[in-house]
């Protein structure tokens, strides 16, 4: 095996100190070639810091890098570069405003005399980038008209234009729908047979089972387990990744539904090409009942969402909300009306970043502390602090800015938000998008008391697992259209099947 | 965060960072002493209130400009208005509005006043139907105000100066040169006005929904949109805000010196601009405090005078001025930075 799988990097005694912290506390790791890499633990762990020292984002407080029997320093990413190392971040780093091509190539473009951007050769490269990739994207597509799953496909192409011999996968497919994983698949099977070394790095944790070779686990700082993957399973992982055994969200009282609470009719939103992207969609949610709307990715389920709260306004059809029809065309008069969404971009929409946890919290429901136009602020910081509690939001002062907190704590201040305006129906897009496993189990044990309380909750999500673990009934989408629905406790292959209806079944649908 | 050195100690940085929030009115302080021991006869009353009148000019189109920037727009169309305004309480003064057959309509101190502060809210909502409702970018919105209402200005009058605005005493507008001029309780008028309409700003920014809104529209505007606040109606407050702040200026010119010509006001937009920012409002939006700017307006003011008390000539004066705004928003920077590190700390120190 060791034969097989050369050590290409390793650190020893790795210490990374920030002010206040120590994000790691002497580790050892080893990267291994033409392998697959898996690196899991949960948020704060250390695992994306260990990840910017090999990269030359951070500069390592203590303790050596090797690589190929020399000591390395990165200092910079442009070392890291040098050496070898390509890094695509959860977080993408790309330029909405320029084509694919340019992303691609941004800050080391092919030039004529060095001066002239060749254009054509960025062309044809990224060309057979995305061939390779699979992906049916035009070089000159403005990057901002892509979902975000093809652009993080764009950020993966732009390691490999790098020829990067040792490749970092930041939560790659924690946006991708079950294709795009695939195919992503796919290209790293085919790199680690070039012999490129991948780090992987993600929260889902059957998918790190599939895909690694070798896993190292890290909590607090301090690796917890590192083997190779043979005979590893989730409950080891997890034993090693929170020192206990695997947390449950299925349901733990009785399901009690109400009468239907919300209601959608005939929702349609043309796509600017021509066609839907919403298509004719109807379905409708009880009081007390948690619905499931799975689907791959780009298949109507967030616009649907956005279409509820009022984001599209050529959409057509109509809303009920407890039988009476939900008329209000405007944000605000939605949000009066009990409709509280929870967006998949907790980042871009979710949060006003420079304002603090509290002005946050309060933002949708500030008129229940208004007085004609006075706010009473005490009344506001009260509320702030009950809801902080109640979700159990972990902050040091809810007046620190709300971008200072973890993602798992910035995805409860969303959540509280919508709280806060005593909706009765909720729509979640995606919660527990890049959120740590811990996180992720209290947002779905808020969700269960949430409907336990009578409210309807619509949520999105391309995993499986979470779908078919949370829902009481699981809509599926395809191509703007409503392609199934199930009861709980329904086979996961009957739910896939539903997402790709004309790989199948395209004469049925036609008929 | 990127790379932060390692060891930092905890306590220095609030220290620190208290002082450099505190940093206008530290600027204050220092101009205020430096000037009253260089410069002769800075202390005395009577200089005292010129300045005061002075920085009060700059300081009420700070604060409206200040909501305009903290909502991430700008507004250069407020030195115009100003020079508008000017022109049009000087025509209602002399000429009344001329209504026909009917004869002329005149109007006493108080109408004129309204009318004057409806011009100036009218140009602020035109600004704000081309950003909201058009898609205009602020810059070249407010850009193509700024010539129109220096243009209507000049054609009111040809290009002259309305002079001898003392008001009639039969119309009730005998009292108009008094806006500028008078005193209520040992302190001029204008810096009563401007009190009031800082306290308003400052309660507004503080104590309203419409306040948060303005800071989140500037903050995020997707995410305060989706968050159910109005931001069309909020940009379009902020700019009818700052035209009826640039009305109230030119009414004091035109009231002050008793006659008004086209050209008042022009660049006052850069001054407020510079006021907003040395009083710590960032022009990416969603930061900015109208205390910190009426300090910054006064900065401002008390530097230009005290240089000229102290007879520096007016070319290093604007050298000196530009270096201030400079400094301003780089120690501006140093402390979101600082702040930034601290909470993160203070997340940090909670375990996760």
């Amino acid at each position: 095996m060791t034969e097989k799988h050369p050590i290409g990097l390793s650190i020893r005694g790795g210490v990374k100190v920030y002010p206040g912290t120590r994000a790691l506390k002497g580790v050892d790791f080893d990267l291994r070639m033409g392998a697959v890499n898996v690196l899991v633990g949960e948020n704060g762990a250390g695992k994306s810091t260990l990840m910017k020292l090999i990269a030359g984002v951070e500069d390592m407080t203590e303790g050596t890098i090797t690589m190929d029997g020399r000591e390395m320093r990165f200092r910079t990413k442009a070392d890291a570069v040098a050496a070898g190392i390509g890094i695509v971040f959860q977080e993408l780093n790309l330029f909405p405003n320029l084509s694919v091509a340019e992303n691609i190539f941004i800050g080391h473009e092919t030039t004529r005399g060095g001066i002239d951007i060749d254009i054509e050769a960025h062309r044809e490269a990224t060309r057979q980038l995305m061939e390779r990739l699979e992906q049916n994207i035009h070089p000159d597509t403005p990057l901002g008209n892509l979902r975000i799953g093809q652009q993080q496909i764009v950020e993966i192409a732009k390691a490999l234009a790098q020829n990067a011999r040792i490749l970092i996968l930041d939560e790659p497919t924690s946006a991708l729908s079950a294709a795009e994983v695939e195919v992503l698949f796919r290209v790293i099977d085919e790199l680690t047979a070039q012999g490129v070394g991948i780090v992987y790095i993600s929260h889902r944790l059957e998918e790190l089972i599939r895909v690694g070779d070798y896993i190292t686990v890290l909590r607090d700082g301090v690796i917890t387990g590192a083997r190779s993957m043979e005979g590893v399973d989730i409950p080891w992982i997890v034993k090693a990744m929170i020192g206990s055994s695997s947390k449950e969200y299925g349901r733990s009282e009785v399901a009690n539904f109400g009468p239907e609470i919300f209601r959608a009719e005939d929702i349609t939103l043309p796509r600017a090409g021509g066609g839907f992207t919403v298509d004719h969609v109807s379905l409708s949610i009880r009081s007390g009942e948690i619905v499931g709307l799975y689907g791959l990715m780009g298949a109507g389920r967030s616009e649907f969402l956005e279409c509820v709260m009022a984001q599209h306004p050529h959409s057509g059809g109509k809303f009920w909300v407890e039988g009476k029809p939900l008329t209000e065309r405007d944000v605000p008069g939605r949000i009066a009306r009990g409709i509280a969404l929870i967006p998949e971009d907790r980042k871009r929409d979710g949060l006003i970043q420079i304002m603090s946890i509290r002005e946050n919290l309060t933002l949708s429901s500030l008129p229940s502390f208004t007085k004609l136009f006075h706010l009473d602020l005490k009344k506001e910081a009260k509320t702030a602090v009950e809801f902080i509690k109640r979700l159990t939001i972990k902050v040091a002062s809810p007046e620190n800015p709300v971008s200072s907190l973890s993602g798992g704590n910035q995805q409860k201040v969303v959540i509280g938000k919508a709280l806060m305006t005593g909706p009765k129906v909720l729509l979640m897009d995606e919660p527990s998008r890049g959120i740590d496993i811990g996180a992720k189990a209290e947002v779905f044990r808020t969700m269960r008391r949430l409907a336990a309380e009578g409210l309807g909750i619509l949520f999105v999500t391309s995993d499986l697992d979470e779908v078919l673990a949370l829902s009481d009934r699981i809509i599926v989408m395809a191509q703007g259209r409503v392609t199934g629905e199930f009861p709980s406790g329904t086979e996961a292959a009957k739910v896939i099947s539903a997402t790709t209806p004309n790989a199948q079944n395209s004469k049925d649908i036609a008929a | 965060m990127t790379a932060a050195p390692a060891s930092t100690p905890a306590q220095g940085s609030p220290l620190l960072l208290t002082l450099l929030q505190a940093r206008t009115y530290l600027a204050l302080i220092l101009v205020f002493g430096f000037f009253a021991f260089m410069a002769p006869n800075f202390l005395s009353v009577a200089n005292s209130v010129i300045v005061a009148k002075h920085a009060a000019l700059t300081a009420f189109l700070a604060i409206g400009m200040t909501f305009v920037i903290i909502t991430g727009g700008i507004d250069l169309s407020v030195g115009s208005t100003v020079g508008l305004c000017a022109m049009v309480s000087g025509w209602l003064i002399l000429y009344g509005i001329d209504l026909g057959a009917m004869g002329t309509m005149q109007f006493n101190t108080l109408e004129i006043a309204l009318l004057v502060m409806c011009v100036g809210v009218f140009v602020g909502f035109v600004n704000g139907i081309l950003i909201t409702k058009l898609n205009v970018a602020p810059f070249i919105a407010t850009l193509g105000t700024l010539y129109i209402a220096r243009g209507a200005a000049l054609l009111s009058s040809g290009g002259r100066t309305f002079p001898n605005l003392s008001g009639n005493a039969d119309y009730g507008s005998a009292s108009f040169p008094g806006i500028g001029a008078g005193t209520f309780l040992g302190l001029p008028v204008q810096i009563w006005m401007l009190i009031a309409v800082g306290l308003v700003a400052a309660y507004i920014a503080k104590r309203t929904p419409l306040g948060r809104h303005i800071y989140a529209v500037g903050g995020n505007e997707r995410g305060a949109a989706l968050s159910g606040v109005k931001v069309n109606r909020v940009k379009l407050f902020v700019y009818m805000f700052s035209g009826f702040c640039a009305a109230i200026v030119g009414l004091i010119i035109a009231s002050q010196l008793q006659a008004a010509h086209p050209a008042t006001g022009e660049t006052f937009e850069l001054n407020a601009i510079a006021a907003a920012v040395l009083g710590g409002t960032s022009l990416s939006g969603g930061r900015g405090k109208i205390g910190g700017t009426i300090v910054g307006a006064f900065v401002i003011s008390i530097l230009s005078d005290g240089l000229v008390m102290m007879s520096v000539s007016s070319f290093w004066q604007t050298v000196i001025k530009g270096l201030v705004i400079v400094a301003a928003v780089v120690i501006d920077q140093a402390q979101s930075k600082l702040q930034a590190r601290v909470a993160l700390q203070q997340e940090a120190a909670l375990g996760r």
